[in-house]
Order: structure tokens, then sequence, then C-alpha cells
């Protein structure tokens, strides 16, 4: 690989656009796609490559090629800078998380607090506004505040997030779920709410809650039956996580 | 910082730090797999002719072997395509036993 072409490589990503680098095997001519004029035929399958999240091979006029697509990061939207958020922010990466936290509460959402985290202390309308969640993004909301969680949960039912959670116990769910009904939502866009969050692990202080909001994002992005949304339960008798928390 | 849709840790950008600070370095890549091999097809290994690692192509099966494929390259500045499997007596000597395959491209940074 040319150094050249590596700094084009890194420099694609680090602004978060979608690239992939395109390589033939019998002499390692490289080119990136869509930023190089590339045969037809290699731009379709780094369009597929990227679109399936794997790499590939293509065999163009006899010559073999490693088609090698570079995705953003997933996203995670954290609304609350609490404790939770504070135990999940050094998972995020390592998993291939950029996780952003938004929390107007200038107390809690502090670099001391988060560090290396994108901090947005914005009311978290205008913040999911701006982040737009898009179908590579989770959003997880941490408060029990309705003041801060409604508007994000309506915003992420509003958008093709892949993962949506909300911290609570189930009747502050059912609450929730009748404010959000209020809002316009129907039954289906709701039922996309993972509440309580998380796995059910039994989960007690805030990195174990952290381990199982992230296990579960994990289960949701790789497709796992886990990850799916669970649809209402009716009973009351679990102690659900959220309520520890 | 963007990560790979195959792992979490930027090897490239280790492999620029490394460049910059005067390494040689050549980067495998698993580009093909079949059955069982533990690392999907884009994980990358960085690999430094003073000899440092970083990253991964298998599960520590064949990494020797292709750090060695990578001190070729860096000498030879040309690419290498290796392939390694069951059938494949390479693979048993350097102990591929998942019964996968897997085909690896190591080049040169230049």
């Amino acid at each position: 690989m040319k150094g050249e072409t590596l700094a084009r490589l890194q420099a694609e990503r680090a602004a978060q656009r979608a690239v992939v680098l395109l390589t033939r095997l019998s002499d390692g001519a490289q080119h990136l796609w869509p930023q190089d004029a590339v045969p037809d035929a290699l731009a379709d399958a780094a369009r597929d490559a990227l679109g399936r999240e794997k790499g590939a091979m293509v065999t163009l006029d006899g010559e073999a090629w490693f088609i090698h697509p570079h995705n953003p990061p997933l996203r995670i939207i954290v609304v609350g800078a609490v404790h939770i958020a504070q135990a999940m922010a050094p998972m995020a990466a390592p998993l291939g998380f950029e996780m952003i936290v938004v929390d107007p509460r200038g107390a809690f959402a502090t670099a001391e607090r988060l560090p290396g985290l994108t901090l947005n202390t914005d009311w978290p309308d205008d913040a999911m506004a701006a982040l737009k969640p898009d179908a590579r993004s989770a959003v997880v909301t941490l408060t029990h505040d309705p003041k801060l969680d409604d508007p994000a949960l309506d915003a992420a039912l509003r958008s093709e997030a892949f993962y949506i959670g909300a911290l609570g116990s189930r009747r502050t769910h059912a609450k929730r779920v009748a404010r959000l009904r209020d809002l316009g939502h129907g039954d289906d866009a709701i039922a996309r709410i993972h509440a309580p969050v998380g796995l059910d692990i039994e989960a007690v202080t805030a990195p174990e809650i952290a381990l199982s909001v992230m296990a579960e994002i994990v289960a949701a992005r790789r497709g796992a039956a886990l990850g799916a949304p669970r649809p209402a339960a009716p009973s009351q008798q679990r102690v659900s996580i959220g309520i520890t928390a | 910082m963007s990560t790979d849709t195959t792992q979490s840790e930027d090897i490239l950008a280790i492999a620029a730090e490394w460049r910059a600070a005067g390494e040689q370095v050549a980067i495998a890549t698993v580009v093909e797999t079949w059955g069982s091999s533990p690392r999907p097809a884009g994980s990358r290994l960085a690999v430094t002719a003073s000899g440092r690692l970083m990253g991964s192509v298998s599960g520590g099966c064949i990494e020797g072997a292709v750090a060695d494929a990578a001190w070729q390259a860096m000498a030879s500045g040309t690419p290498q395509v290796l392939d390694f499997g069951v059938s494949d007596e390479r693979a048993w000597e350097v102990g591929l036993s998942c019964g996968g395959k897997v085909k690896v491209f190591v080049e040169p940074l230049t």
C-alpha cells in the first residue's frame, strides 16, 4: 500500500465518510471508491460490500480484487450523562461504536466525568435534530426524567435507529408508553423500545447494567434473537433492572 | 476515530504511526475465508521489520507464518498472496487446526 493511499483512506475514515479500498491481488494496485474512478463492476461490488459490511473477492477481466468496505462507526446516542453512561463509555469504542452523550444539565455532561466522548449539552429535542439518528444508530435514554427522555424517544421513534432502549421499571415504562401514545406513536412504533433496557442478567450495579445494555445493542446489531424488540409482558412479577438503577 | 466493520482496533492508524516513526511496515489482510476460520475477511495484521505485531488474521495460528511473509514482502517490495488451510501442509506446520481455510494478502507499506 502506498503511504499516500493510506493517508487518503484514513482521512476519509476520520471524516466519517464511507470508503472502500479496492486491491488487485496480483500486483497490489489500489483504488478508493467512491473517490477514484473505477470500472462499473468494481463500483457495484464496492457499494454492495458497504451495504453488507463485509469484505469480498471479485474477479474482473481474470484479475482477483479484494473489496474492503470501511463504514463510519455505528453510533450510540445516550441521553443522560449518568453513572450508567460512565460505565458504558469505556466499552463503546472497543465494540466499534462512537458514543455521544446528550445532557443539558451542565453538572453531568462534563469531560471529567466522560473523558474522550462527544458531549452535547443541548436539550434532547435539539440534540436529536442535530444528531439525526439513522439506521446505524442506537439511542438509549437513562435520565429517568420524562422532560429529557421523552423528546429523545419521540425523535428516536421517528428515525430508523436500529436500537432504542429506555431505562426505567415496567411501571415507569407503562406511564411512558401512555405519554408517547399522546405524542401520536402507535403500538408498533412503541414496541421498538427495549424497556426495561438491557438483557435480563439480573444486573444490579451500574457497570452490570452498562454491560447488559451494550450486550443488547450488540445483539440487535448482529441480528441475534436476544436483540429483537421484546413484546410487552403482562407479568408484574419480574423485578426489572431499571428499578435498581 | 472511525472503526472497521471487522475489528475495533485501527490497525491502519497503528501502521501509519509506525511508518511515521521510521519503521518499515507491512500490512496483512484476510481476503477470503472458508469454513470455520476465526477472523473474517478484512481483518488486518500490521508487522514491522523490527518485529512488532499488532492486529490479527487468525486466532494466533498463522500469525508467525504471515509475519515471515511480511518480512519477505518488505525486503522485496512485492505483495504476496498466502493460502492456509487444512489441505495445505503448511497450515498443519503453522497449526491452523480449526479446520478452516484463509487467504491472506501481504503488502509492504511504501
